[in-house]
């Protein structure tokens, strides 16, 4: 068969490396409007449900029974129901109808009816919605930080950098499950090192989980999985109530809890009963808000390379989180598992939560290298750190994080291991030498530590979550070796837990250590003017990349003292002969001493003299002082030419060919990519001007062409103009110039 | 004075004299002295009942129902030691009770720790695993 050599390429790219499938309803395999998802209805007889979305009571499932009996208000849902679908989607969009009317009509909607509102909504719409719904006003974020090795220095060191780059949470996980107090404990004395008040947990089985809280080494959990259709929800090994009273239960022990929902679940389960991911989310999130969970994490989560996988995907990932902040619950909105193999794609997913802010933009952004990464990948990594930051630099927007300076980060890894050895040291367990504290403090990965023995390591794992120790124990181990500070932070998030102020929707702690929730600091976004803008000291920190230079510092370089050779003799006359005109502008060879790429003005006239000479012609210097741009300098070169060329060369390097019969902003050649010219480029635009002086034929001076001269150069040669034009004197005529160097 | 919603929150600065452990020791005494003379155990950094009671009508006040009842509940179980707890869970799990088994266990923390709310609350349970085939065969 024929191939095109373009079909070829394209098929190597990384977007060629996903699946894409066609949608199959009957499977489940359809992201939203399946035929067979039901229309929007309620029934209520005397203060009771007896038909929902068509189906009747005695049809429920536990689900179904579930939502009527905890998740609808009843009071509301009569009216609530009568409303358009259209007309709440376009009070979504509408920046003059506030979140709270908007959020008391939603509390009497049926699944079918959230799905059905959505669906009029296009990803733009959903943005604006998204924007005014979420709860909290200042978007916030959550780090992953695992390591396949599990070494407790490293987890620490990295969780404390986490904690310094802004994030607001920092979940963990294990590879070996008998790991988990001790990662526990490596996070949490990691994050309070590196910045108190930051929430942790680790992601382990329910009861193990709610274990480890209760023994005070975590303090949110997201564990609580639910599934939209009953089947897959039995298949999870709980129901609606048991997952409930887990959230009770958690909550009694002064733990925040989120549960964790998303599109594509059921299908990948077997279970979606026909109907599409979005109303099967629909019905999670009504059982969400009906357990009463603050908030939940979805947007697809781990399956999101299968809504990914089918048209309008993208777009209903948005949905789901839109409809979780419609009902007012704390969206962490996904962005953690591996989404898409394209660059381009991953982010263009992102912006659709990081445009419009969520309360967690990532829910679990890999702080560190995708391959350490025991959730299964994350789709931004710690090697997309200075990308991530940039990109709230670009939009002033805030991701809920801030870019760092490296010494920064040493200080703060180096200290959260020493805190963890000494730690392990205080309370008997395996140690950690000071070469694994040294590792961890410069390393990216577990590939840069040295490997421990596990058993000893498994063993004191068993011990510790066995016997009552608690975060006391670690607090007077932490204050007998010198990390009062960390031991500081770690009481007074058990001071926290008694008042218990986290637990509202949404709550974070700011820099400060303040509680940031739906209660205090709620979303009140009505358009511009209103809601939150990064602003002030945030934005200020937004702003300071370690990459951004003073603007000063690129012209530096390129300053000079004048050239003893250039002198100035008087004012220049129109000359006569086959001569060429080298006319300079105003800084060559006085204020600025290089051009862009960096070569000597002086190296750079005696190239071009050369070339003249070598063909014959005479060259005559002339400065121009009343124009810094280079057709100007070039043209007015070429009135005064007895030859009617000459050439016109900016301090930058930029060069042309002019000749006077020509209009000012026309040339014979232009050398508009001075990074790219060379001292030979020189000297052959001198022997082309001299040619055209004889009318000879000339073939033009070819220069290769770079396109990424302008983005790297584009600062500097803004910046080098700005000082040649500094030199400008209107006033001044064109001078006469003697350079005392004559050519072999 | 009429009060806001949430006008006493963040509990932690609006009404730290208030607060107390599941121990019933002041937050002023949560001290790093205290930690440091060996005052301190685990319960003394447990939430109190009253904190989340208090939490609950916050959250109510401000329009999330739910989640006030969630708090309620979560009240009702800071006085239930860790090991029933899971073992409760363990209960609520699909096909691990019969409708017995949940009733009785209802009547337990009702009677036990005057836990009305889960009571009621596992009984509705009791009831659905009925209906939709979840209670142990």
């Amino acid at each position: 068969m024929e191939r095109s050599i373009r079909f070829g390429l394209l098929a190597n790219r990384d977007i060629n490396k996903e699946t894409f499938v066609e949608p199959w309803p009957e499977a489940g395999l359809i992201v939203a409007d399946s035929p067979y998802d039901p229309q929007p209805s309620v029934s209520i007889e005397e203060g009771k449900v007896v038909e929902m979305d068509g189906k009747p009571r005695a049809d429920f499932d536990a689900l179904d029974l579930f939502i009527v009996s905890h998740a609808l208000d009843l009071d509301v849902a009569g009216a609530a129901m009568e409303i358009p679908s259209k007309e709440y989607a376009r009070m979504l969009a509408d920046i003059n109808v506030p979140r709270e009317d908007i959020a008391r009509l939603i509390t009497g909607c049926t699944p079918a009816k959230l799905t059905d509102i959505v669906r009029h909504m296009n990803v733009l719409e959903m943005m604006m919605g998204l924007a005014k719904m979420r709860v909290r006003r200042v978007p916030a974020n959550q780090a992953h930080v695992t390591n396949w090795r599990e070494h407790p220095a490293l987890l620490a060191a990295d969780a404390a950098e986490a904690a310094l780059r802004g994030f607001a949470e920092v979940e963990t996980t294990v590879r070996v499950a008998r790991f988990a107090p001790f990662n526990a404990l490596a996070i949490l004395i990691g994050t309070q090192t590196g910045r108190g008040g930051v929430l942790t947990q680790c992601s382990v089985e329910e009861a193990l989980g709610l274990r480890l809280a209760m023994k005070g080494l975590t303090s949110y959990a997201e564990t609580l999985s639910v599934y939209g259709t009953e089947m897959t929800f039995v298949d999870g090994d709980d129901t609606p109530w048991s997952k409930a009273f887990l959230a009770s239960a958690y909550a009694s022990r002064g733990v925040k809890i989120r549960f964790t929902s998303g599109t594509g679940s059921e299908a990948l389960m077997g279970r979606a009963e026909q109907k599409s991911m979005l109303y099967l989310e629909a019905r999670c999130l009504l059982v969400v808000k009906g357990a009463g969970s603050q908030g939940v994490q979805n947007g697809s989560i781990s399956c999101i390379a299968l809504p990914e996988a089918l048209p309008g995907g993208v777009r209903a990932v948005l949905a789901e989180n839109l409809l979780a902040s419609m009902l007012g619950l704390e969206v962490a909105s996904g962005n953690d598992a591996l989404a898409s193999h394209s660059s381009i794609r991953k982010t263009a997913k992102l912006m659709l939560q990081f445009i419009p802010g969520t309360d967690f933009i990532f829910s679990g952004y890999s702080a560190i290298p995708k391959r350490d990464n025991l959730f299964g990948g994350g789709n931004f990594d710690a090697e997309d750190f200075d990308d991530y930051n940039v990109l709230q630099r670009d939009m002033q927007i805030d991701g809920g994080v801030k870019p760092i300076r490296e010494d920064e980060a040493l200080d703060i890894r180096r200290k959260a291991a020493k805190a963890i050895q000494a730690v392990y040291r205080e309370l008997d367990l395996p140690a950690i030498s000071d070469e694994e504290v040294a590792a961890a403090t410069v390393a990216h990965s577990s590939d840069d530590m040295p490997g421990r023995d596990i058993v000893p390591d498994l063993e004191a794992a068993d011990r510790f979550m066995a016997d009552d120790s608690d975060f006391v124990a670690i607090m007077q181990a932490l204050q007998r070796s010198g990390f009062g500070e960390v031991a500081d932070n770690i009481l007074e998030m058990g001071r926290q837990r008694i008042a218990a102020d986290y637990l509202q929707p949404a709550a974070i702690f700011d820099a400060d250590f303040k509680v940031q929730s739906a209660i205090n600091d709620p979303n009140n976004y009505t358009g511009p003017g209103s809601g939150y803008r990064p602003q002030g000291q945030r934005w200020q920190d937004i702003q300071a990349i370690p990459q951004a230079k003073p603007p000063t510092g690129f012209v530096e370089p390129h300053e000079g003292e004048p050239l003893s050779r250039l002198v100035e003799i008087g004012p220049a006359a129109r000359g006569t002969g086959k001569e060429v005109v080298l006319a300079l502008g105003p800084a060559f060879g006085r204020a600025l001493g290089k051009t862009i790429g960096g070569l000597e003005h002086e190296e750079v006239l005696k190239a071009i003299l050369s070339g003249i000479a070598g063909e014959g012609a005479v060259a005559r210097i002339i400065r121009i002082y009343h124009s810094s741009d280079c057709a100007a300098i070039g043209f007015v070169g070429a009135r005064l030419s007895g030859s009617g060329i000459a050439i016109g060369l900016q301090s930058r390097g930029t060069a042309v060919i002019h000749q006077k019969d020509l209009a000012p902003l026309n040339n014979l050649e232009l050398f508009s990519q001075s990074p790219s010219l060379t001292i030979s480029t020189y000297e052959h635009i001198g022997v082309n001007a001299a040619r055209y002086a004889l009318g000879k034929p000339t073939v033009p001076v070819s220069v290769k062409i770079d396109n990424g001269a302008r983005l790297r150069l584009i600062v500097k040669t803004a910046l080098l103009h700005r000082r040649e034009t500094d030199e400008v004197r209107p006033d001044q005529a064109p001078l006469e110039c003697l350079f005392d160097w004559e050519p072999d | 004075m009429h009060e806001k919603p949430g006008g006493k929150y963040p509990l932690r600065d609006n009404a730290a004299g208030d607060l107390r452990s599941y121990s019933e020791r002041p937050l002023s005494e949560i001290t790093a002295e205290a930690v440091a003379k060996g005052e301190l155990s685990g319960d003394d950094l447990r939430t109190h009942a009253d904190a989340l009671r208090q939490q609950a009508r916050i959250a109510r006040d401000a329009g999330y129902p739910q989640l006030a009842g969630n708090f309620s509940r979560a009240a009702e179980l800071t006085s239930v030691p860790n090991d029933e707890l899971l073992k409760i869970y363990e209960l609520l799990r699909p096909e691990r009770a019969t409708h017995e088994e949940l009733t009785r266990l209802a009547d337990y923390l009702e009677s036990t720790y005057g836990a009305s709310e889960n009571a009621a609350f596992i009984r509705e349970a009791a009831e659905t695993y009925r209906e939709r085939n979840l209670l142990r065969r």
